[in-house]
């Protein structure tokens, strides 16, 4: 699959945090898009299809488990791939991302370049089929 | 003959009695007992025979013939039971340290103090007026003798006081000079069995001068007495004019009385130095009876021919005196005497003992006069209590005398005595064979019994004697026939003693059986009954209590001997005591059961069972540990149920407890849980930041071509991170700092305005970087509040950078107000922002809470800041509130407490 085909929504309450991944994953080619809350995220879902969500968990009003338990109740979304970028990372939350239907568990303060070969690898892989 | 002679041969009588008392006691202390001997022990129970006998017997057969006899009959046949019933009697009260009848009877049922006080009533209520009697014998034989008329003089000139008085000196010296923890007074036995000897001799010469002297022997006698019908008619059984009914009653109140009277149990009980002299007693005794009244029927005759019209009473005295044997008559009236005497002396002490160990000191011990004790020697005192019950008694009998017994015939009186006494035979007797005889039984028969006997017989003597109210002897108490006193229950046949006989005895007997059948006995009770329905298992002393277990400590024990045997006593018997059962009291704290029970004992000696018991139970405590308290204990269910429901507070409290702890646990928990958030949320907060700079200073270190707007937007993104993380811990420290300081407690009284100005100029710089217009008021007054200021100030900021902060973007304006509300201060703090939403307002006070940016846009803070500000404020007493409506700006209300004006 080619990068540029692909997009990627990023969603975070954090400006900063949600400026630097856009800087870092435009950079390595792929389309991105950005929300800072949960009903946002699910909007630019529905309007743009994303590849790849990337999706903090502790966000005011909607968190994280909840907006991908809605995307994964959409079956028009079920090639969609869900990476968890959460500041909370014991066991217990890891289990509970894939459980809510995430693929991928990552946590911050993240390194940048993991968090882009994760992104690529999900493309290169065909974790899509 | 002259006045004189009289009392100065009397005296010279009690002092010889005196001196043989003397000697016997000499002998005694020698370890020579003259009384250690049955001959002498079967003459001492000749203490029987009273002046009643002595011319009673001869003033009865006078009058009523063979009606003298049934009081000699009925202990002539009970004489050969005594080697059963009497020696059981001596080898319990031996066993027990038995002092008198009183004490018996209440040792018997469980040493019960009451039983103790009611017998002791019973018999010296009983006994004053048969003492009384002996005192008129006395003055009646002076009266003969001088022929001078005592009883109308006044009472200070009446030789029967003067009597009376010696023989309560003869008492006092020779029954109480100490206290034997026998009760043993070999001097006074000695005497008594000298005096039976002497009445003996003194009776059977008069007889022998009748029957000789006036008569040539009991053929002539009895030859010339049938020449007068109405004598002879006397000595026929059928014509005597006793019924048989009479005979029988009279035969018994003697058999009871032989054993029960208080002074045939001391000289046959207590006094006894050897229970197998009871072997030579019950045939000796009975001859003696026989020896005694073999010329009874003769002088009486005597009497009856010569001296028609004179009391039949005095005839032993008045035949001599008629006769012109002056020495004769003398001789007869020292006989006399000498059977009232032995009976006043044996009597009175037998009754002080009672009085004291019984009644007195039973209510001294139970009135707290116990601590006195430490004070004063018992032993002492005890005797002082004989003393002066002895004379207490006797000035009693001697007033009884002067006042009503003077108008009776010496015989009834002394039947009246004995029915009072045979109240005792049912407990007695019942509780030595039938194991089953319980207190309350014993005291409801007494009482009964003994109310029939002073209701029929006693009263009516009062009475008729002008003391009281006669009304009730003639038509009955409350006006009821059944009641009459003579006639109880409608029952009229036989004399009023037999009357009162059948009744109290009958209903004294049965409520005897039907209460201890219907009641049980208490431990010490029932192991009381075995002792003495089964003596001959328990004959070592002491080895009764085995049921129950006591302690106590060796010192208290010593000093409850010395002071109630005295020092030298209590010391030999210590001694005795260590050296029999190898126990040196010197190394021991606690006594064991012997020693109790050794100490028990000999105090009963001195003090009864009933007081010992209570004094040793003072000191020791009971451990009782027999089956029969525990079913008795299971039996009670009352205890029971107050037992479960003390298990049931019981459960109740540890339920309390249970929960208490199950609260502070879910507190534990809570407080764990908090924690555990807390440093959850503080973590967040912080990776939060670093995760920003972090991925920053990554971009910046790996993508040299980034533009150099780019670069500084980035780096911008890092300072500012930076200092949030810097805020942050700041915070979090802020925050350890309040609980540190709220357990230091720094405060002082502060100038409130002062510190608005000082945090107000602080925050000048940033609100005119931000072009927010602030206004400050300050009130006239200086508001002064207590606690510390560097912490207020920290409020004050905290709201005015918020207001700052979330103030209206384009023309921002705050507003910080000082002014005085009542008590309070109030700082109120103002913005004209977005406001607060209410449904948000009551959890911004709460930790990390940051309103959504949608509404207030991304806060810049910590969420720690309005935390930590209503923390402070309440530490001050405090207030802190929002009032705010979404769209028109929030106001931040502080109150805090004015410092009141120092005083």
């Amino acid at each position: 699959m080619d990068k540029h085909e692909t997009t990627v929504l990023l969603v975070d309450d954090e400006p900063n945090i949600l400026i630097a991944l856009e800087f870092l994953i435009q950079k390595e080619g792929y389309r991105v898009l950005k929300a800072q809350q949960g009903a946002e995220a699910l909007q630019l879902m529905q309007l743009h299809q994303p590849e790849i969500v990337v999706l903090d968990v502790m966000m005011p009003e909607m968190d994280g488990f909840e907006v991908a338990r809605k995307i994964r109740s959409n079956e028009a979304f079920d090639k969609t791939r869900i990476i968890f970028l959460s500041a909370k990372g014991t066991q217990k939350d890891r289990l509970n991302g894939y459980a809510n239907g995430g693929e991928i568990y990552l946590t911050k303060p993240f390194d940048n370049q993991e968090v882009l070969n994760t992104i690529n690898e999900v493309v290169e892989f065909g974790l899509f089929e | 003959m002259k006045p004189g002679i009289v009392i100065f041969i009397s005296f010279t009588y009690v002092a010889l009695l005196f001196l043989i008392a003397y000697y016997a006691e000499k002998r005694a202390k020698s370890n020579k007992s003259l009384v250690n001997n049955s001959f002498i022990y079967a003459l001492s129970m000749g203490v029987y025979c009273t002046a009643w006998t002595y011319y009673g017997s001869v003033g009865r057969a006078a009058t009523t013939g063979l009606g003298f006899l049934p009081v000699y009959i009925g202990p002539a046949i009970i004489a050969p039971l005594w080697w059963l019933v009497m020696r059981k009697i001596i080898y319990i009260s031996k066993n027990q340290r038995i002092t008198s009848i009183a004490d018996f009877i209440s040792s018997r049922f469980g040493k019960s103090t009451w039983l103790g006080v009611i017998a002791t009533l019973v018999a010296v209520l009983g006994i004053i007026p048969y003492i009384s009697i002996q005192l008129k014998a006395i003055t009646t034989s002076f009266e003969l003798l001088t022929g001078r008329d005592d009883l109308s003089v006044p009472f200070y000139m009446d030789s029967a006081l003067y009597i009376a008085i010696a023989l309560a000196i003869f008492s006092i010296f020779f029954g109480t000079r100490n206290l034997d923890p026998n009760e043993r007074h070999e001097g006074l036995v000695a005497a008594v069995a000298f005096e039976s000897l002497f009445k003996l001799a003194a009776f059977v010469i008069v007889g022998i001068f009748v029957t000789f002297g006036l008569f040539s022997g009991f053929g002539d006698l009895f030859q010339k007495a049938q020449e007068h019908p109405e004598i002879t008619r006397l000595f026929t059984l059928e014509t005597s004019g006793i019924t048989s009914w009479d005979w029988f009653w009279l035969s018994l109140l003697s058999m009871s009385a032989i054993m029960l009277l208080p002074r045939q149990f001391h000289v046959g009980v207590v006094e006894n130095t050897n229970p197998d002299h009871v072997g030579t007693a019950s045939w000796l005794f009975p001859l003696y009876l026989v020896v005694i009244n073999i010329f009874v029927i003769p002088i009486a005759i005597a009497g009856l021919l010569y001296l028609p019209n004179m009391e039949s009473d005095h005839y032993v005295l008045s035949l001599p005196l008629y006769n012109h044997q002056n020495g004769l008559a003398l001789f007869a009236a020292l006989g006399g005497f000498s059977a009232a005497t032995s009976m006043v002396i044996i009597s009175v002490l037998a009754l002080s003992i009672m009085i004291g160990n019984n009644l007195v000191l039973p209510i001294l011990l139970r009135s707290n006069v116990l601590e006195d004790t430490v004070r004063y020697n018992m032993s002492g005192r005890l005797l002082g209590i004989r003393r002066v019950s002895i004379v207490v008694v006797l000035l009693l009998a001697y007033a009884y005398f002067r006042g009503v017994g003077n108008q009776y015939s010496l015989v009834s009186v002394g039947l009246i005595s004995f029915t009072a006494i045979a109240q005792f035979a049912p407990a007695v007797f019942g509780g030595l064979y039938w194991k089953r005889a319980t207190k309350k039984g014993a005291l409801a028969g007494l009482l009964v019994g003994f109310g029939i006997w002073a209701y029929t017989l006693p009263l009516p003597t009062l009475a008729e004697a002008g003391l009281i109210s006669d009304t009730f002897t003639k038509s009955g108490l409350f006006h009821l026939e059944l009641l009459k006193p003579d006639a109880l229950f409608g029952l009229n046949t036989g004399s009023p003693i037999t009357q009162a006989a059948f009744w109290s005895l009958l209903l004294n007997t049965m409520l005897f059986v039907v209460v201890s059948l219907n009641t049980s006995q208490s431990p010490l009770e029932a192991s009381q009954a075995d002792i003495f329905v089964n003596i001959y298992k328990y004959r070592t002393p002491g080895a009764e209590y085995e049921v129950v277990r006591r302690q106590a400590k060796v010192k208290d024990i010593i000093m409850l001997m010395n002071r109630f045997l005295g020092q030298q006593r209590a010391h030999l018997l210590l001694r005795y005591f260590e050296q029999s059962k190898h126990f040196d009291l010197s190394k021991q704290q606690i006594a064991n059961a012997d020693l109790i029970n050794y100490a028990e004992t000999h105090l009963a000696g001195s003090i009864g069972a009933a007081s010992a018991k209570l004094i040793i139970s003072s000191i020791a405590k009971d451990d009782p540990i027999s089956l029969e308290e525990m079913f008795k204990i299971l039996e009670q269910t009352k205890e029971m149920v107050e037992y479960s429901q003390a298990l049931e507070i019981k459960s109740d409290e540890l339920e309390k407890t249970t929960q208490q702890l199950q609260k502070a646990n879910e507190q534990l928990k809570e407080l764990d849980r908090l924690k555990a958030d807390f440093i959850t949320t503080v973590t967040h907060e912080l990776r939060t930041p670093i995760t920003s700079i972090k991925a920053f200073a990554a971009i910046l270190q790996q993508n040299e071509g980034i533009s150099e707007t780019q670069k500084k937007e980035f780096l911008q993104i890092v300072v500012h991170e930076s200092e949030r993380i810097t805020r942050l811990i700041n915070q979090v420290l802020d925050l350890e700092k309040l609980g540190a300081q709220a357990s230091k407690g720094i405060r002082y009284p502060f100038d409130l305005n002062e510190v608005c100005k000082n945090a107000f100029q602080g925050l000048k710089q940033l609100m005119e970087d931000r072009g927010v217009t602030a206004q400050l008021n300050l009130p006239d007054n200086i508001l002064q509040v207590e606690g510390n200021p560097d912490q207020i100030t920290q409020v004050i900021v905290n709201l005015l950078s918020n207001a700052i902060k979330f103030s209206d973007e384009k023309a921002g304006a705050v507003h910080l107000c000082l002014s005085k509300e009542g008590k309070n201060a109030q700082i109120e703090v103002s913005d004209n922002g977005k406001g607060i939403p209410e449904k948000d307002q009551q959890f911004i006070f709460e930790k990390f809470t940051q309103l959504s940016d949608k509404i207030m846009g991304k806060p810049k803070g910590s969420g720690l800041g309005l935390f930590i500000s209503k923390a402070i404020v309440e530490q001050h007493h405090g207030h802190i509130q929002v009032i705010s409506k979404a769209g028109e700006g929030a106001t931040f209300l502080v109150t805090l407490p004015l410092e009141s004006p120092q005083e």
